[in-house]
């Protein structure tokens, strides 16, 4: 299978799955690679596969410059960064990493409820500044009882609820339509989810459809004392009008683990206390990145001895 | 008000005068947080030896008489010296949920009963214990600082954590903060045990008598005991050794039940791989190499401050004060445990 060119066109770090797929491929890292247009014009009769990840995959231009693609591997669970339409209309088939993810996912999503209401982060920071002195005491929120609302109850949202019904926390959600077999409260739009809890947690697929589905009027419904988690999609949030809200008080806090425009964090929020800046780490633990590695590199194995993918999407 | 009197030329003042006094001798945390107010009954008066320009123990001899129980906190210690100034007290009812500040055999010889904050706190310990193993295994506030620094822009991703789902997670002390933590930390798919000085009946969580095999046995430790003579420097360097290079430890209880200068060298040495702690040996003091390390994360001992918590804590102080006071039983009684 040497011979077989597999593109890598997210900037991926994981040395772990370069050195699988080195083994196996000819990999060509897109990332690295200066002039890319030429790139693809010399060597895209090679190229079968592509492996993306959340920040860079398939568009409908990528696709369009690689003539014998036939399999997108994605190292993610999210497929917002592929052109799906297109794969389905050239036949190419796509695969992701579902489920060994989930749970690094929902633990984060409640380490960051955690540390949002308790100032974890902050209370580091205090106590490392040296600045702390006896008789100094501070009040932070309760995290028990507190009430979560959940956009999206696939795999992950299932595990946030499962978590944070552990700390007593009364589970709301929307969906697009309400599930019939989940005990939790419904509600039909995310403005009354975010209403109706204290704590909303963005855990949906971003498509076209939930595109900015946190907006002012969600965030005004959220309030003063409501907190926003992330661990969707950058783009599931309007960013400018989260970060004016946190500014000016109409938002209680956030817990954020994507952003608009990765790497780059919107300044403003970096001087705020009732926010945690994390850098998409959502899956980002030795183990988990080992088993998405393996998902990956198997499943494009597998599509190349014509066995049955081990996680299809398409 | 509550005080059977005819002469209706009595101030509020003289009335108070007559109340039961309960005495304090620092003001707890909890009076500055949510106020003092909070805490005010019309069944007894507070006297703050901190509020008075006399030297303690004339304080104590001039109100001795009336002075029927004592409101201590961490911060506030009851000894026999104090006990002994006080004859009349029939209580001490503490803010805090550790005893250690107090005397417990010399109020048990006085026949002194004592009541602490009970269960109010539990859930926010429990919490914080859980936020604090999160943080320290997926580098919650060591990446969150990264971020702020424009590090992750400038320098790229930050290095992989650790999985909390599927750890073994081994508790100090199962008692109601012990027994919260475990329940949080089973949702999160950890497999749990723990030790305590008698196994639980009807607990199905594995038990380990002694406290190294179980650091050798789970991935993270975490402390959710008192601190008694037996279990201080109980976490030492062999529990440290046994716990491991790959192993973390959670404090929510005392300081100076972990080793903390051998704590301190394990980390350093790379000996164990991180360390999540609300509480020191010697606070506000922190050791200053915590400082450049990336892998443990510091909190202010404020695991109980929240004004949930401390509002439930006001009640139980004021409930348990009045139950005294009228011949009730205590709503949080401290009875030692087996």
């Amino acid at each position: 299978m040497e011979s077989i060119g597999v593109l890598m066109t997210c900037p991926l770090h994981d040395p772990y799955l370069v050195e699988q797929l080195e083994k196996r491929f000819t990999l060509f890292k897109f990332h690295s690679i200066p002039d890319k247009a030429h790139f693809l014009n010399s060597n895209k009769a090679s190229i079968r596969a592509v492996v993306g990840s959340a920040s860079a995959g398939a568009d409908a231009k990528l696709i369009h410059q690689l003539p014998n693609l036939e399999i997108v591997s994605s190292f993610s669970v999210g497929l917002d960064k592929i052109d799906l339409a297109k794969c389905r209309e050239r036949g190419i088939r796509v695969t992701n990493t579902p489920d060994v993810l989930t749970d690094d996912v929902a633990d984060l999503a409640i380490g960051l409820m955690l540390a949002v209401l308790r100032r974890l982060c902050q209370s580091d920071r205090y106590v490392r500044s040296g600045q702390w002195k006896r008789g100094e005491y501070k009040l932070t929120t309760k995290f028990t009882g507190k009430s979560v609302g959940i956009i999206g109850l696939g795999r992950i949202g299932l595990a946030i609820a499962k978590r944070a019904e552990a700390f007593s926390c009364p589970i709301s959600y929307h969906t697009r339509a309400e599930k019939s077999d989940v005990k939790y409260k419904y509600y039909p739009s995310v403005v009354e989810l975010a209403a109706n809890c204290q704590i909303l947690v963005v855990a949906c697929a971003l498509t076209e459809e939930t595109r900015h589905i946190i907006n002012r009027e969600v965030i005004n419904a959220l309030g003063p004392k409501g907190v926003l988690i992330n661990i969707g999609r950058g783009p599931h949030v309007d960013e400018p009008e989260l970060v004016s809200a946190l500014v000016e008080g109409r938002l209680g806090g956030a817990g954020l683990d994507v952003f608009q425009d990765e790497p780059n964090v919107p300044e403003e929020l970096f001087g705020l206390e009732n926010v945690v800046l994390l850098p998409h780490v959502g899956s980002g633990t030795m183990e988990t990145r080992k088993e998405m590695a393996d998902l990956v590199v198997g499943n494009l194995e597998a599509h190349f001895l014509n066995k049955p993918l081990l996680t299809p999407v398409l | 008000m509550g005080v059977n009197n005819t002469d209706s030329d009595k101030t509020q003042e003289e009335e108070q005068k007559d109340l039961p006094k309960v005495v304090l001798f620092r003001p707890p945390p909890a009076f500055s947080l949510i106020g003092e107010e909070s805490f005010a009954s019309n069944k007894f008066h507070f006297l703050k030896t901190y509020d008075s320009q006399l030297p303690l123990d004339q304080f104590l001899s001039t109100h001795s008489h009336s002075i029927k129980a004592i409101l201590s906190s961490g911060n506030a210690p009851v000894n026999a010296d104090i006990l002994q100034l006080l004859p009349e007290v029939g209580v001490v009812v503490t803010t805090s949920a550790g005893l250690n500040q107090i005397d417990i055999p010399e109020c048990r010889r006085r026949g002194i009963k004592i009541a602490n904050a009970g269960y109010v706190y539990s859930a926010d310990v429990a919490d914080m214990a859980v936020g604090l193993l999160i943080d320290v295994l997926r580098k919650v506030s060591a990446s969150d600082r990264y971020v702020r620094q424009g590090l992750w822009a400038a320098k790229g991703n930050y290095p992989l954590g650790s999985k909390l789902s599927g750890k073994r997670a081994g508790i100090v002390g199962l008692g109601n903060i012990g027994y919260e933590v475990a329940k949080r930390l089973e949702a999160f798919g950890c497999f749990v045990s723990y030790n305590s000085r008698k196994k639980k009946p009807n607990v199905s969580y594995p038990f380990y008598h002694d406290v190294c095999e179980l650091a050798a046995n789970c991935d993270a430790l975490i402390i959710c005991c008192g601190l008694s003579d037996e279990t201080r420097h109980m976490i030492n360097k062999q529990v440290l050794s046994a716990l491991g290079k790959e192993g973390v430890i959670v404090n929510i209880g005392r300081g100076a039940i972990i080793d903390e200068k051998e704590m301190v060298r394990c980390l350093m040495q790379g000996e164990i791989a991180g360390a999540g702690l609300d509480v020191f040996e010697n606070e506000p003091n922190v050791p200053k190499e915590f400082f450049a390390m990336d892998n443990v994360v510091l909190s202010p001992h404020r695991a109980v401050f929240t004004p949930e918590s401390l509002k439930d804590l006001s009640q139980l102080v004021v409930g348990n004060l009045e139950a005294f006071l009228s011949n009730k039983p205590l709503l949080s009684e401290y009875v030692d445990s087996e």
